[in-house]
Parts: structure tokens; C-alpha cells; sequence
């Protein structure tokens, strides 16, 4: 177990965005990443009410640590999401039916999503409320960063608008695919690659300076 | 809604909406089991099992909340009871099969959190399916899960014995396959609706 730090550093927050970016890089809550998708604005709601849900629940988990029996830890915090899920739930419904619709059965999934509780194991409930939350807020910043990478490619290739503007006229032809479920696998295995390259060849230049040094 | 006949839910959930390729769920056991034949197939009858399971529960439990108006307390319900029908599944292959139970390892737990069953209780619940019908839907979303996770594993079997250039290794290289079957799932869409 990793013992308890109890400074917050710039790092604590940056963790999330980059370097343990929970879809990129550590490959959690796929589902809500490749379903909701399809455009912009869909991908920046299902983004910012992951968030709230990350924050709240984590914030609580941080706060009750001490309280919670280890043996039902995982069903508490599982109780604990699902009441915040059904909190975003009826407040999407309440503000705008149309994006309640388009998401659809996708907001009630967030209860499931693997980063959520994920973060809960790995972090709320070993650190310190402030910590947390600082933490938390860095994870939801680059989920739905990850989140609006995949909606903005989409929906430029699939559709020819970004947040619902027209980007090229009446002559651009669509490619419909990319709408479609297979247009999100793609769309993401084709990020992690171009990810994967740039690592690869960052790692290759400091080996020849490394060398070069020598 | 509801009047749907029995073999129409079922390819419908098999092939024209698979849950995996097509509605996007349960895709980190998708991703992350189906490297090897041997494991993906416990996987998938762990996971048909715990649809089953879950499934039948959940229409129960949603007459006792329409029964007595506590629709908003549906969520908590439903994954209480998969939780409960995950260590279920967890003991009994810890009792008679430990050797399964070691290599699926972290996943076993995880199904919990695979939104294929939760989202299975869900569409069950909005579709207004009456018993058999929900019995066979789960049946259905089953069989289109092991078909996936199958598929694919067969798929990075094979891969496996071809060279690759170094940044295609890891999870870049199976997200592409999983976007050719699901394209190659695509042809089947006029059988449902």
C-alpha cells in the first residue's frame, strides 16, 4: 500500500491530465468513450457529468474513509456512486430533454464506469479530502479532454460541423462510418497510435542524445 | 413495445444491436481478457451466467418498485443485486475450479462494474419486456458477448504469430480490430430495430 502523502503538489493535479490520462494512457471507461461520442457537445455533457460524479463521489469516499469497513468497502462506494449518478441523472433530464434523449441510457451507465471506481479504490480512500478533490479534478479535466478529442474528429469526418456549425459548405461528402459505432474504434485506436509514435520517437531522441553526450 | 416475438429479441441482441460491437458495452473485458481462447471463454459464460442472474432479478425488483412508486431508488437496486450475483459466481469457481479462478484474476470482480449487465437490467426495464422476453434478451445479449470476446480472441491469437511494427503493440492494435468487426457486425443491421 502507498503510504500517505500529505502535500498537495502541482503534480497531484497534473497526474490526470497527462501522464495517467485514465483513457489514454490507463485505458478505463471505454464505454461511455466510444458510445456517446459522435459529437462534440454530446462528448463535453457525458464529460462534465463524469466529472461532477468523479468529484462528489470521491470528495465523500475521502471524507467516510476511516468509517468504512474494509470487507464492504466496494459495495459502499458503489452505493455511493449510484447516488450521485441518479442526482445527474434527473438534473440532465430536468435542464435539456433533447441532450437527456441523445445520451441516453449512457448517464446511468456512469455508475459503471471503471475510472470512477477505480479512483475511489486507488485514491479517494487513501488520501485526504483536499487532496482528492485537487485530484479528482485533474482526472475529470483529461477524461473529458479524451472525451472531446474523440467527438471533435468525429463529428468533422462524420458529419462536416463542429458544436453543430458547418465546417467545409453543401460539397463535403460525410463519411457516415464515423458516426457509427466503428467510427469510434477507429477514431481511438487511431489516437493511441499517433500517442504510441510520438512516445516512441521522444524516447528515440534521448537515447541519441544520451549517445551523443557520451 | 413489448409485443416483440421471442426469436426476434434474440438476433437482435446476438447480431443486429451485439452489445459489444454495436451498443458499446462491456468493453473492458472486451479489451482486456481476450487475448488468450482459454480465458475468453470462461469469461463469457461467467458473464452470460451473472446476465441470467441479473437479469431475472431485475425484472422482480422492478415490480416491487413500480408497486410501490420508488422508480428513482432503480439504479441503487439493480447494482446491489449484481454485486450480489458477481460474488455468487466469484465463490462457486473459487470452490470447484481454482485454476480458472486465479487466471481471471481482477476481471472476475470487475464484471460488476461491466456495463453489459447493468445496461442489460436497464434496456430490459425501458423496453417494457415481460418475464420470457427479458429471460430470452439476456439469453441473446450472452451469446452476442461470448461471439465477440471469441472473435477477438481468436483474431489476437493469430496476431500474435505475425510481425507488427513497435507502435501498433498494446491496445492501439485491437481497437482497430474491434472497429473491423464491428464494421463487419454493421452487415447484419437490417435484421433488427
Amino acid at each position: 500500500m502507498i503510504k500517505e502523502k500529505p502535500t498537495i503538489t502541482w503534480e497531484t493535479f497534473t497526474e490526470g491530465l497527462w501522464r495517467e490520462n485514465p483513457v489514454f494512457v490507463m485505458l478505463l471507461g471505454m464505454c461511455p468513450v466510444l458510445a456517446v461520442t459522435n459529437s462534440a457537445i454530446n462528448a463535453l455533457a457525458m464529460g462534465l457529468a463524469t466529472t461532477f460524479v468523479l468529484l462528489a463521489s470521491g470528495t465523500l469516499i475521502s471524507l467516510l474513509r476511516h468509517n468504512i469497513p474494509k470487507q464492504v468497502r466496494i459495495a459502499t462506494y458503489i452505493v455511493i456512486i449510484a447516488t450521485f449518478v441518479t442526482i445527474v441523472d434527473y438534473t440532465i433530464q430536468a435542464i435539456s430533454l433533447d441532450l437527456y434523449n441523445a445520451l441516453g441510457a449512457f448517464i446511468q451507465l456512469i455508475v459503471v464506469n471503471c475510472m470512477i471506481l477505480g479512483r475511489a479504490e486507488a485514491y479517494a480512500s487513501r488520501n485526504r479530502p483536499l487532496k482528492a478533490i485537487v485530484n479528482g479534478i485533474g482526472m475529470g479535466i483529461g477524461f473529458t479532454f479524451a472525451l472531446l478529442c474523440l467527438g471533435v474528429v468525429r463529428e468533422i469526418l462524420g458529419a462536416g460541423t463542429l458544436f453543430g456549425l458547418d465546417l467545409f459548405g453543401p460539397r463535403f461528402e460525410p463519411w457516415v462510418v464515423m458516426l457509427l459505432p466503428p467510427g469510434g474504434f477507429l477514431v481511438l485506436g487511431a489516437w493511441l497510435l499517433l500517442f504510441e509514435w510520438m512516445k516512441q520517437r521522444k524516447e528515440r531522441a534521448e537515447l541519441e542524445a544520451a549517445a551523443e553526450t557520451r | 413495445m413489448g409485443t416483440e416475438t421471442l426469436s426476434f429479441i434474440f438476433l437482435n441482441a446476438v447480431l443486429a444491436n451485439n452489445f459489444v460491437l454495436a451498443l458499446f458495452l462491456g468493453l473492458c473485458p472486451f479489451l482486456g481478457v481476450s487475448g488468450k481462447l482459454n480465458t475468453a471463454l470462461p469469461m463469457g459464460l461467467a458473464t452470460m451466467f451473472v446476465m441470467l442472474v441479473s437479469s431475472v432479478c431485475a425484472y422482480l425488483i422492478n415490480l416491487v418498485l413500480v408497486t410501490f412508486e420508488i422508480e428513482f431508488l432503480r439504479l441503487i437496486a439493480y447494482i446491489a443485486v449484481i454485486a450480489s450475483a458477481v460474488q455468487l459466481v466469484e465463490m462457486t469457481l473459487k470452490k470447484f475450479t481454482p485454476g480458472l479462478f486465479r487466471s481471471l484474476g481482477i476481471f472476475l470482480p470487475l464484471i460488476t462494474t461491466n456495463c453489459a449487465i447493468l445496461g442489460l437490467a436497464l434496456f430490459q426495464t425501458f423496453k417494457e419486456y415481460d418475464f420470457l422476453q427479458s429471460l430470452v434478451y439476456a439469453l441473446g445479449a450472452g451469446t452476442g458477448f461470448m461471439l465477440a470476446i471469441l472473435l477477438m480472441a481468436g483474431l489476437r491469437e493469430k496476431l500474435e504469430l505475425s510481425t507488427m511494427p513497435t507502435i501498433t503493440q498494446g491496445a492501439a492494435v485491437s481497437l482497430i480490430l474491434g472497429g473491423l468487426l464491428s464494421l463487419s457486425f454493421m452487415g447484419f443491421a437490417g435484421l433488427g430495430g
